[in-house]
C-alpha cells in the first residue's frame, strides 16, 4: 500500500459532490418538536426536558475531559493534543480489564489507575522537555505522541476496536417525572460526573494540593521560589487530568465503540469548551461544557422542525445537522469576540 | 575497484534496458483495489482484501492464465483521497482493473476519472444511484447492488409484518438518502419522522433516539454501515427501546459487528443479498476456507469482492488473455458467467446484479458465538428502478 500522499490533487470535493447529487425526500417530514407533544405545550415541555438531559450528559462528558485539559493548561502552560489519547486509553485499559475481571465497575477502576499512571510516565518522559518552550512546539510534540497512541493502540489491540458492555440491568430507560423516560446509564454518567466535579472542587478549593494548583495557575514562578516541589506538582496533575480523561473514555466507552481515534473528535469539542469557559478555570470548565452540551443537543433536536416551517423537507433535512453542528464554533466565535479571556478567565496572569 | 563497480554498474542497467521490454511482454493483470484500510473502518476493508485474496486462491493465483498483481489502496472514507487514489492506479500503475468501493460518496467521486480512462472498473460495495443510473457505463460493473434495493426489501418485510408507521435513521450522505428512498418506495405505511445525522462524525444518537421514542412509531428503520451500526445498535438497546419500538434494518448488523454486538443483535432483523449460510457449493467453500484461513467469519462486503475476482477471471478468460480487448472482455462480464456465492445472477442494462433478496437475522449459538442466518426469501430476481434512467441497452 502507498502511503505518500502526493499527485494532483482533487478537482472534486467531497462536499460539491455530495450535494451535487441531492436527491429529493418524497415524504414530509413533519415538524417534530410540535409533532413529538401532538400540539400540547405540556407534552413539548417534557419533550424539551429529555432533550435538555441529552445535552447535559454531553456536557458532563465535556467538562470531563475539559477539566484535565485545562489544568494542564492553566498550570503547565502546555497546549496537550494528546489528551484525546488519554481518553482513548482509558476506554481500552476498561474494556480489557473488565473482560479479565467480569466487573464493570472494577475495570473502570482499574482503567482510571492505569491510565493516571501511564499519564504521570507519559509527563516524565515525554511531556518534561516541552516545558517553557513555545506553544508551537507543544503542539507538534503532542500531536506526534497522537500517532504515537494510535499505533501502540493498533500494536497491543488490534485495529478492530473492543466492546465495553454494560450489564444487563443497565439496558433500559428509567421514569424520571412522569412522562419523561431517560436512558439509564446516561443517567447514571449524568449523576456520577457530578459527583466527580464536587470532588475535583473540594480538591482544588479546600486541600494543599488544590492551593498550590491554584498558586501554580496563576503564578508559576513564584510557587517554584517558595520551595514548592514543582516537578513534582507537574506531574500529579498531569496524572489527575489523565484520570479525569480515562474516565470520560471509561464512561463514554459503552455508548460509542473503543476504537482508535475515538478521542480526536471529541477533543475539538474539549478545547472549545475550555476557549469559551476560560483557559486553566474549572468553574468555566463546567458551565461552558454544559452550554456547548446543550447547544449542540438542543440545536439538532429543534433546528430541523424550525427550518422545516421555512425550507423545504430536503433542504431542512440536510441544512439541519450542518446547521447545529457548527453552533457551537459560532459561539465560541462569538464568545472571543466579547471575552477574549473567556467566560470565566483564570486569575489574571 | 571503483572502475570494477562502474563497469558492472554500466553492464547491468544495459542488461536491465535490454531485458526490460522483454520481460513487459509477459503479461500481468494488474489490478487496483480501492477500499478502507485505516481507521475504525479497516476492519471492512481487510475482510474485502482477505476475500479478495482467498478468491485469487481458489483461482490459483491466475486470472484468465495470467499472473496478478494487486495494489491496494487507502480511501481513508475521504472522496478527495479515494479520487485521488483512483487517478494514481490510472495514471501511474496503469492498472487493468479497478475493484473495491465501500463508500457511496467516495466510489461517485471517483467514478468520473474511472470512466473518462474506459478502465475496467468492478464496485464491490458502494451502490449509489447515480451508478445505476445516469452515470452507469460500459466499462463500470457492479457485483454488490443498488442501494435502494436493500431497504427496499426491509420495508417490503416491514408491510409484511403490519407495520403502520415509522421512522428512518440513517447518515447524511449519499448512501445514507439512497437507503431512506429505497425504504419508501415500498413501505407502505406512513413516516412519522426521519433523521439523517452528519456523517462519519456523529456517533452519538441520543438526541435522535429520543426523537423516534417521541414520535411513537410502530418501528425504526436504521442504516448505518461499519462501526456506527454498532454504535446505533448499542445505543438504542440501551435507551430501553428494544422491548418497545421493533428496529429494522440494512447494513447496520454483518458479520463483523455481531461478535462485538452480541445479544444486543439478536432478533433485529435486516436485508441482505447474501448471507453466510448460503445453500451453494461455491458459498460453502468460500465461508470455510475464510474460516480456514482467517479464524473469523466473512461479510457481505467480503463476499461480493470475492466474486469480484471470478468475475474478472471470467472476462480474462474470455478474451484469451488479451487485456487491450475491453469490448471483449465487457461483453464477458455481462454474461455473469461465473459461479457466484450468493447462487448465479444476471446483469440488467446498467451492470447491475438482478438478484435475490433474503431476511437475516442474528442467532446465539449452542457454543456461546454469534451468527446471522437467513430467515426467508423477501423478494426474488430483484432489478433496481435506476436501470431505466440508464442509458445503456
Amino acid at each position: 500500500m502507498r502511503a505518500g500522499v502526493g499527485g494532483s490533487t482533487s478537482d472534486i470535493l467531497p462536499q460539491q459532490t455530495d450535494e451535487q447529487f441531492l436527491r429529493p425526500i418524497p415524504y414530509p417530514s413533519p415538524p417534530r418538536a410540535l409533532r413529538a407533544g401532538g400540539g400540547k405545550s405540556s407534552a413539548v415541555m417534557l419533550y424539551f426536558i429529555e432533550q435538555s438531559l441529552n445535552g447535559v450528559q454531553l456536557g458532563m462528558l465535556l467538562f470531563l475531559l475539559a477539566a484535565g485539559l485545562t489544568l494542564i493548561f492553566g498550570i503547565m502552560d502546555l497546549v496537550n493534543l494528546a489528551h484525546g489519547s488519554l481518553y482513548m486509553l482509558g476506554a481500552y485499559f476498561a474494556a480489557t480489564f473488565a473482560a479479565a475481571t467480569g466487573s464493570f465497575v472494577l475495570g473502570a477502576a482499574l482503567a482510571l489507575i492505569a491510565t493516571a499512571v501511564s499519564g504521570m510516565a507519559l509527563e516524565v518522559i515525554a511531556i518534561r522537555p516541552l516545558y517553557g518552550r513555545p506553544h508551537l512546539d507543544h503542539v507538534l510534540g503532542t500531536f506526534g505522541l497522537i500517532l504515537f497512541f494510535n499505533e501502540l493502540v493498533r500494536l497491543v489491540w488490534g485495529p478492530a476496536g473492543m466492546t465495553l458492555s454494560l450489564p444487563s440491568e443497565m439496558l433500559t430507560a428509567v421514569q424520571i417525572i412522569p412522562g419523561v423516560y431517560y436512558p439509564l446509564y446516561r443517567l447514571v454518567i449524568i449523576l456520577v460526573t457530578l459527583a466527580v466535579a464536587a470532588l475535583l472542587y473540594i480538591l482544588v478549593m479546600h486541600t494543599r494540593l488544590g492551593m498550590l494548583i491554584r498558586a501554580g495557575a496563576s503564578n508559576r514562578e513564584m510557587v517554584g521560589a517558595l520551595g514548592v516541589n514543582i516537578k513534582l506538582l507537574y506531574t500529579l496533575v498531569f496524572g489527575l487530568g489523565a484520570a479525569l480523561a480515562a474516565f470520560a473514555g471509561v464512561m463514554q466507552a459503552p455508548i460509542l465503540a473503543v476504537q482508535i481515534g475515538m478521542g480526536e473528535n471529541i477533543l475539538i469539542l474539549a478545547l472549545v469548551v475550555i476557549v469559551i469557559g476560560g483557559i486553566g478555570s474549572i468553574r468555566g470548565a463546567f458551565v461552558a461544557a454544559l452550554i456547548v452540551g446543550l447547544i449542540d443537543t438542543l440545536g439538532r433536536a429543534f433546528l430541523p422542525p424550525l427550518l422545516h416551517a421555512v425550507l423545504s423537507t430536503t433542504a431542512a433535512l440536510t441544512l439541519a445537522p450542518a446547521l447545529s453542528s457548527m453552533s457551537i464554533y459560532m459561539l465560541m466565535a462569538a464568545i472571543l469576540v466579547v471575552r477574549p479571556e473567556g467566560l470565566f478567565p483564570a486569575a489574571s496572569r | 575497484m571503483q572502475r570494477t563497480i562502474r563497469l558492472w554498474l554500466l553492464a547491468t542497467t544495459t542488461l536491465a534496458l535490454v531485458a526490460g521490454p522483454a520481460l513487459a511482454q509477459q503479461k500481468t493483470v494488474k489490478i487496483g483495489f480501492v477500499s478502507t484500510f485505516s481507521g475504525p473502518a479497516a476492519a471492512i476493508g481487510n475482510d474485502m482484501r482477505n476475500s479478495f485474496e482467498l478468491g485469487l486462491d481458489h483461482l490459483g493465483r491466475k486470472l484468465g492464465g495470467l499472473p496478478v498483481q494487486v495494489i491496494y489502496e487507502d480511501d481513508q472514507i475521504k472522496p478527495d483521497v479515494g479520487v485521488q487514489k483512483t487517478k494514481e492506479l490510472i495514471e501511474s500503475d496503469h492498472v487493468d482493473f479497478v475493484v473495491g468501493y465501500i463508500w457511496s460518496n467516495v466510489m461517485v467521486a471517483s467514478l468520473k476519472p474511472l470512466i473518462d480512462s474506459k478502465t475496467m472498473t468492478i464496485v464491490t460495495n458502494a451502490g449509489a444511484s447515480e451508478l445505476a443510473g445516469p452515470m452507469c457505463s460500459p466499462y463500470v460493473f457492479s457485483t454488490s447492488w443498488q442501494n435502494d434495493q436493500t431497504p427496499a426489501a426491509i420495508g417490503t418485510y416491514m408491510n409484511q409484518k403490519g407495520v403502520k408507521t415509522a421512522f428512518l435513521m440513517g447518515p447524511n450522505y449519499i448512501a445514507g438518502r439512497d437507503m431512506l428512498h429505497g425504504l419508501q418506495s415500498t413501505f407502505k405505511g406512513k413516516i412519522v419522522g426521519q433523521d439523517l445525522t452528519p456523517w462519519p462524525n456523529q456517533l452519538d444518537f441520543s438526541a435522535e433516539l429520543t426523537e423516534a421514542r417521541a414520535a411513537k412509531p410502530d418501528a425504526i428503520f436504521a442504516f448505518y454501515p461499519g462501526g456506527a451500526g454498532i454504535q446505533f445498535v448499542t445505543q438504542y438497546a440501551q435507551s430501553g427501546l428494544k422491548g418497545q419500538i421493533p428496529l429494522y434494518t440494512a447494513f447496520t448488523i454483518d458479520d463483523l459487528s455481531l461478535p462485538r454486538l452480541k445479544d444486543l443483535a439478536v432478533g433485529v432483523p435486516g436485508a441482505q443479498n447474501w448471507v453466510n449460510d448460503l445453500p451453494n457449493a461455491t458459498n460453502r467453500k468460500f465461508v470455510a476456507d475464510y474460516h480456514a484461513k482467517y479464524h473469523s467469519s466473512p461479510s457481505f462486503y467480503g463476499a461480493d469482492t470475492y466474486d469480484a475476482a471470478a468475475l474478472i477471471n471470467s472476462a480474462v478468460t474470455a478474451v484469451h488473455g488479451d487485456l487491450s480487448n475491453k469490448e471483449g472482455m465487457r461483453k464477458a462480464m455481462e454474461r455473469a458467467d461465473f459461479k457466484s456465492v450468493r447462487g448465479n445472477f444476471k446483469y440488467g442494462n446498467n451492470h447491475i446484479p438482478i438478484q435475490n433478496f433474503y431476511l437475516q437475522d442474528a442467532r446465539k449459538n449452542t457454543d456461546g458465538s454469534y451468527s446471522l442466518h437467513t430467515v426467508s426469501l423477501i423478494v426474488a430476481n430483484d432489478q433496481d428502478k435506476f436501470h431505466s434512467q440508464c442509458p445503456m441497452k
